[in-house]
């Protein structure tokens, strides 16, 4: 190589790197923008001009969202009902997983192509009958009601299926030959070697389960009972639009998540790549 | 034949239970359900007479469903591609860096993802509000007036798209990041020696070796924004939604608002298909690199 052409492909380079670097600045910033504005008083949002700080600073808006709003409810009724479908997916997945990956019972390649099929059906074609089942229950309206369509996780399964076929199986007879029940098995052996897994789903089940919009949405009318995501979008405030307001339940509703993905960066990017079929 | 074992049995039976029950209560059963309803004239609770196919006659004439499938066809003709080149710009873009600059500029184009639909709603409704967005600063530049993006029709897909396309492309850059350090790093020394240019080089390695990737993502992509609903309801409610409706907005609208439940499922039953349809594909495409 050339030291001219050398000089052009570090050239070229670095355009690369610095169209990145903005293209990253350009990403992050509605964002900030986001965040600074919930700083301001309502009357210095819309001041004219640009203020890309606070020219006072206030925490106002933040304590209206908390105090003046039913926010602090909502978010009751996401933390609620996130963790349910959390636990309770995991738990059904963890169990099935394993029934499938190393038991043998009638029906079970049945039963896999049954949720590999599965994967393929798009919930938000169900809605309709899953309102009627719900009405049909008696549970519009509730938490419950919320928590249940979302307990369908075939690739919850599938991932733990696959992970629990690639336990050694020496590791099995061993514990067999020491008498291991099934039960021990599964709560001493199986979860134990796959408890990484277990983080990265429970992670991605949360973040999912906090951030659905759509099945919440139909299944809660009154505002008591309403998730963050759909209570910030569904109840407006009566004395017009108050800018710093809305955006500081906007903030205060995506803080679990971000936080979240902050803490655990590479369980969800694991999680991720997992649901996405990578085995990461 | 092997013979079964019985404790096995009753403990995968156990084992089984609570998911095969949400599974059948809440999957199996809805699913046939939705496709019985389909074929009757009900409101959304309660029962009504079977109508045959008339539902699915009806569907050819609806002005408002022909809407919907093209308003859903062209957002996706506006998101899935878009953000599937982008994804793969930035993950080329991203992997040259290092260290914690990486990390943080990964952050950057990831975070939006991991947010509700309704904090992005919120961050976009003001960054381009028709009275006070900061990007109005920019548009009056350009178009010397402000203008109402969410009530401009014209501009709604797009401008929708884009806000999606911004909130969503994190998943397709950590894929393609995934795929970008599966390639070894000799191919890259060895085109480097023979003198290869950067462009013969993406095109000829690069390339070809994220394709499966290429694959992956645009077809996950298609088949969820399919589906598209939360944003564009959320930007286009109180406005003209007629015009700017998908097809599940279209099941919402039929049977939730216009309380139509057997003609809402029928829609329902329409994008199943349609996605169940892509899904297949998507099937052979990836298996078909599988088995090359």
């Amino acid at each position: 190589m050339t030291l001219q052409s050398l000089r052009r492909w570090n050239l070229a380079g670095g355009v690369i790197t610095t169209l990145t670097l903005l293209g990253a600045i350009f990403w992050a910033f509605p964002l900030y923008w986001a965040v600074v504005t919930t700083f301001k008083f309502e009357q210095d949002v819309v001041r004219e001009g640009i203020d890309w700080l606070p020219i006072r600073f206030t925490v106002e808006a933040y304590y209206n969202a908390l105090f003046n709003t039913k926010l602090g409810l909502w978010y009751l009724n996401s933390l609620l009902t996130s963790l349910a479908i959390t636990v309770l997916v995991l738990i059904s997945s963890a169990a099935a997983g394993y029934a499938i990956s190393q038991l043998n019972f009638p029906g079970r390649r049945a039963l896999w192509w049954i949720i590999l099929a599965s994967f393929m059906v798009p919930i938000p074609a169900l809605i309709i009958n899953h309102f009627v089942l719900m009405a049909d229950l008696g549970l519009l309206n509730t938490l419950t009601a919320v928590v249940l369509p979302q307990l369908i996780a075939p690739v919850t399964v599938m991932i733990y299926k696959q992970f629990f076929d690639s336990v050694p199986k020496d590791f099995r007879e061993a514990a067999l030959m020491d008498g291991a029940s099934q039960w021990q098995l599964l709560f001493r052996l199986y979860l134990p070697m796959n408890w990484g897994i277990t983080t990265a789903l429970a992670i991605i089940t949360f973040i999912g389960a906090w951030n659905n919009f759509l099945w919440p949405f139909l299944a809660i009318t009154t505002e008591d009972k309403m998730n963050v995501t759909v209570g910030i979008t569904q109840v407006t405030d009566a004395f017009g639009v108050k800018y710093a307001r809305q955006l500081s339940s906007a903030v205060l509703a995506g803080l679990p998540v971000a936080v979240v993905y902050l803490l655990f960066q590479r369980r969800v990017t694991q999680a991720i790549m997992l649901t996405a079929g990578i085995k990461g | 034949m092997r013979r079964y074992d019985r404790s096995e049995m009753v403990t995968a039976l156990v084992l089984l239970t609570p998911f095969v029950a949400i599974y059948g209560l809440l999957f199996v059963y809805p699913l046939l359900k939705m496709v019985m309803l389909s074929f009757t004239k009900s409101p959304l609770i309660g029962e009504g007479d079977w109508v045959g196919f008339a539902n699915y006659i009806k569907l050819f004439k609806d002005r408002l469903f022909s809407v919907a499938v093209w308003n859903t066809l062209y957002f996706v003709l506006l998101s899935v591609i878009p953000s599937t080149i982008l994804g793969l710009l930035i993950a080329l873009g991203v992997n040259r860096l290092k260290g914690w600059t990486q990390s943080a500029v990964l952050a950057a184009f990831f975070l939006p993802y991991i947010l509700p639909v309704s904090v992005v709603y919120r961050i976009w409704g003001w960054m381009l509000d028709a009275q006070f967005g900061i990007l109005q600063f920019p548009i009056e530049a350009i178009f010397g007036e402000r203008v109402p993006v969410f009530r401009t029709l014209p501009l709604f897909m797009p401008a929708v798209a884009f806000i999606t396309i911004w909130w969503l492309v994190g998943f397709n850059v950590l894929l393609y990041i995934a795929g970008l350090r599966n390639i070894s790093a000799e191919i890259y020394e060895a085109a480097e020696l023979d003198g290869a240019t950067r462009l013969q080089t993406f095109r000829r390695i690069t390339w070809p070796l994220v394709w499966p990737i290429t694959v992956l993502v645009a077809t996950i992509q298609l088949i969820l924004q399919l589906k598209i609903f939360d944003q564009l309801y959320l930007f286009g409610q109180g406005g003209r939604t007629d015009s700017v409706l998908s097809l599940v907005w279209l099941v919402y609208r039929d049977a939730f608002q216009k309380n139509q439940g057997g003609y809402g499922a029928t829609i329902a039953v329409v994008l199943f298909a349609l996605i169940v349809g892509v899904s297949v594909l998507q099937y052979q495409a990836l298996r078909a690199r599988g088995e090359k």
